[in-house]
């Protein structure tokens, strides 16, 4: 497919290039047929009754009787659609909050005024993500300083990224091709220079070029680094609960209540561990907030995502 | 229309017998000492009309620097400030204020058959409090400007914008209690100071709609208060409140803010649907259809519009259980609002129509409310609104509800109740050339943006990809023309005051009470408290008496 970004040609229609953007706009036509049917409907009898009725010397305002059924057939009938759209918005709304469980995963760190990009394998880049066709990709974002918001439009995706917090985004992109990424939340100054490309490659192109990494090393190679450098392992796996098989696995606290233990619960662990404490355990863990960054901080949990508790059978990755 | 004085089925025998508001004085101070509701809303009227031109110089400027995709103006510091003061002049100080301060202060009283409003001191202090809120705001703009936008999203308005937050959001806040004192006011006015006879359904629709207005004020406003008062106390303090960094929760701003903005919108729309539903059935000639369904369905959108919030946070990072309940009572608020619109075209249905000035102004209303209204389905859509929100779609879409529809129910407004204000009429073929030129320039305008939104382009970018400029063009040109639109009435109606005919105590032959006194009217508005003895609208009637069938 020929490159977006360089025609800069007029288009009525974007790009649609995920699988998401097809469900979208499905839904966005019924949308649109709606709004025409209604817009020229109501347009219609506006014109037609100010035509029919217009002032003249013989004519006389009518008074007719306001039938109850009238009032309820134009306020159900509308409630009836808007029930349609709100079920089937929900759906694709559940779809996006829902990756496939072997989506593969990037990180995503955003600041004024760029995208930084981190892949497992160790590439990085700034402004751009290249992600191979056919294969679901999910995001996991955040922001190192206000909210921003990764948007790429011709995928019909679009989620803030928060401070302070890990949010995620999922895709599944078709066709091979350049296209816009945008910051979508006003984010300063140079927000509108907040933008970049997405590459969508051949899966075979997308493994030649992670393999161009610089390093050669894996996040979670880093991350391993990492572990051992801040003294994890001084205390992870005896007076602190082990880490391997821990990711997606069911966690039980000392309040009674359980989590999953995904991105959020092991970056919150690792800056505020004592907001959750695990069960059996006492709260000896130190913040690691203001000594670790973003992108070490998302190395040393793709690390521990590679630690597998070969003991116990593989949790179940239900979303 | 004639310009006679007209039998009404309430007889009603009119003589001036003391001045008119506006010959009752006219020294400066006799202006701004004064306690009559109908010079403080002339006060406003002023006022906001220099917001409105305020806050439009700074839209004609920045649509004129997207006429090219790298920007044609202005740096984008320049770029950022100003969609703010555009933002935040015309939320805060044209919209919000723009009906229920101008029409509402002139209206609730002589429509309910009153001397004044319940508190006319504090309806003048009302007016200086929007003064002292718009004079910050004008400081912050000259003073280096703010470019948070006017939504004031943290931890970027707290901690890393380098602009004047504080004195904007201070005016903003000072503001906020102007509304809260002119809702207070109303509802005060309609429970307690209604003519005899002048029962809840005899109420005029408009009155209904300010009521409903009023309530939101009251209970809105000082939300909104409180926001920005913790957005001072981060942003002085360094309290952690909001920016993460210092334990605070980003999102808890967003909550709050929308808290009060949604229902702001309908503080800005509900009067325009007064405003129509008292235009519509005068020049229909004819009773509103569903009375009590429209006059119920504004006050089911005032309460059903403070549990929508969530919908501007749908990829916010809100849950998504918040997200789906959010939505669910989204669409459950555009029925009451789908209802009036099919009432109001059915009270269309076997009128006698005729198509002056106001009534122009109030069919471009229901059409592009209509589909303003439409398309915030694809926002309450949650699979769609992940594509179109914090886009161009947005913008179009707030636009067609917020000038397709409240400002054309305040020109509407205007247009209807000029001869009333000022016993002078306007022309009414510059009425109507104004009228078909806004409505081409609005709709050039906003409609491009919608596809420039579904194309992906974002808002608040001072540049753009190349692809976009075509859709940019259009929509500048059309600003353009809309901005012509909008001073031709400002000319005409000036012009009027000097040489415009005299138009008598009812100019559209219409019905309500402000219609039975003197075009302006005087300062203690009846000479009589007027007892009501029919309903509302009793068009029907009054055109078999005119046409000489009763008697």
């Amino acid at each position: 497919m020929e490159p977006h970004l360089a025609a800069g040609q007029f288009q009525l229609f974007p790009d649609q290039a995920s699988t998401f953007a097809a469900h979208v706009d499905a839904l966005f036509f019924f949308l649109l047929a709606i709004t025409a049917f209604f817009s020229i409907l109501i347009a219609g009898l506006i014109i037609y009754f100010s035509i029919r009725y217009r002032r003249s010397a013989s004519s006389v305002p009518h008074t007719h009787g306001e039938p109850a059924w009238l009032e309820l057939t134009w306020t159900i009938i509308p409630f009836c659609i808007t029930m349609v759209i709100f079920v089937w918005g929900a759906r694709l709304f559940a779809l996006a909050f829902h990756p496939p469980a072997d989506a593969m995963n990037i990180y995503v760190v955003g600041k004024q005024w760029m995208w930084k990009v981190q892949h497992p394998q160790g590439r990085r880049e700034i402004n751009d993500l290249h992600v191979p066709s056919g294969r679901a990709v999910r995001l996991i974002m955040t922001s190192q300083d206000v909210i921003h918001d990764f948007y790429i439009p011709a995928f019909r995706v679009k989620q803030d990224v928060l401070p302070g917090r890990y949010t995620s985004e999922w895709f599944e992109p078709t066709q091979p091709g350049e296209y816009h990424l945008f910051c979508a939340q006003y984010c300063g100054t140079s927000h509108a220079d907040m933008i970049g490309t997405v590459f969508v490659l051949e899966p075979s192109k997308y493994a030649a070029w992670l393999a161009e990494s610089s390093t050669g090393k894996s996040m979670g190679d880093t991350g391993e680094t990492l572990y051992r450098q801040f003294g994890c392992n001084a205390c992870h796996g005896t007076r602190a609960p082990t880490l391997a098989g821990l990711f997606r696995s069911t966690v039980k606290l000392e309040n009674g209540q359980t989590v999953l233990a995904d991105e959020s619960y092991l970056r919150e662990s690792i800056l505020a561990p004592r907001a959750k404490i695990v069960s059996g355990y006492s709260t000896i863990m130190p913040t690691y907030k203001g000594q670790i960054n973003e992108e070490q901080l998302s190395q040393i949990i793709e690390y521990i995502k590679s630690l597998r508790d070969f003991r116990a059978p593989e949790p179940e990755n239900k979303p | 229309m004639n310009a006679s004085t007209q039998t009404l089925p309430v007889a009603v025998v009119f003589q001036r017998a003391s001045p008119s508001y506006l010959n009752d004085g006219y020294s400066v101070r006799s202006w701004l000492l004064t306690r009559d509701h109908k010079r403080i809303a002339i006060l406003y009227m002023i006022s906001i009309t220099l917001f409105f031109f305020i806050g439009g110089a700074a839209a004609v400027l920045f649509r004129v620097h997207l006429l090219t995709p790298s920007g044609a103006l202005f740096q984008p510091e320049t770029y950022n400030k100003l969609f703010t003061i555009h933002g935040v002049v015309m939320v805060f100080f044209f919209l919000i204020p723009s009906i229920p301060a101008v029409m509402g202060n002139f209206l609730v009283p002589l429509m309910i058959g009153a001397k004044d409003l319940a508190f006319p001191r504090l309806n003048l202090a009302s007016w200086y409090v929007l003064m002292a809120g718009g004079a910050f705001t004008v400081y912050a703009a000259i003073a280096g400007g703010i470019d948070t936008g006017w939504t004031f999203y943290t931890p970027y308005s707290t901690m890393f914008s380098n602009t004047n937050v504080i004195a904007a959001a201070a005016g903003v806040f000072i503001t906020g209690f102007s509304s809260i004192l002119t809702g207070l006011n109303f509802i005060v006015t309609i429970h307690r100071m209604r003519a005899p006879g002048l029962t809840w359904f005899r109420l005029p629709l408009f009155i209904w709609a300010m009521y409903a207005t009023s309530v939101i004020m009251v209970l809105g406003t000082p939300v909104l208060a409180m926001t920005l008062s913790l957005v001072g106390i981060e942003r002085i303090f360094r309290v952690g409140i909001f920016d993460p960094a210092l334990g605070g929760d980003p999102l808890l701003f967003q909550h709050l803010f929308w808290f009060y903005s949604h229902p702001a919108v309908y503080i800005m729309i509900l009067p325009s649907m007064g405003v129509v539903s008292e235009i519509i059935p005068c020049f229909a000639r004819k009773r509103p259809f569903g009375y009590k369904f429209i006059a119920m369905a504004s006050v089911a959108i005032a309460m059903l519009g403070f549990l929508v919030w969530g919908h501007h946070m749908f990829v916010s990072g809100q849950s998504m259980y918040g997200g789906i309940v959010f939505s669910f009572l989204s669409f459950f608020v555009a029925i009451p609002s789908a209802v009036k619109v099919f009432n109001w075209t059915a009270t269309l249905h076997k009128g006698s129509i005729s198509l002056q000035t106001p009534m122009l102004y109030a069919l471009g209303f229901i059409g592009l409310f209509t589909f303003g209204g439409l398309t915030g389905l694809f926002l309450a859509c949650l699979g769609v609104n992940i594509h179109v929100t914090g886009t161009y779609f947005i913008v179009a879409h707030f636009h067609y509800i917020m000038v397709g529809g409240a400002v054309m129910g305040y020109l509407g407004a205007i247009h209807f109740w000029w001869p009333k204000m000022t016993g002078r009429t306007y022309s009414e073929f510059w009425g109507r050339i104004s009228a078909a030129i806004i409505f081409i320039g609005f709709n050039l305008t906003f409609f491009p943006q919608f596809i420039l939104g579904y194309l992906g382009m974002p808002r608040r970018y001072y540049a753009y990809p190349a692809e976009f400029q075509v859709l940019n063009v259009m929509s500048t040109a059309g600003a353009s023309i809309l901005g012509i639109g909008f001073v031709l009435p400002l000319i005409y109606f000036l012009w009027s005051l000097k040489y415009g005919k005299r138009a008598g105590p009812n100019y559209w032959n219409a019905t309500g009470l402000e219609w039975t006194t003197a075009s302006p009217p005087e300062t203690e508005n009846f000479d009589v408290t007027p007892e009501v003895v029919t309903e509302p609208y009793a068009y029907e009637l009054k055109e078999a008496i005119d046409a000489g069938g009763l008697h």
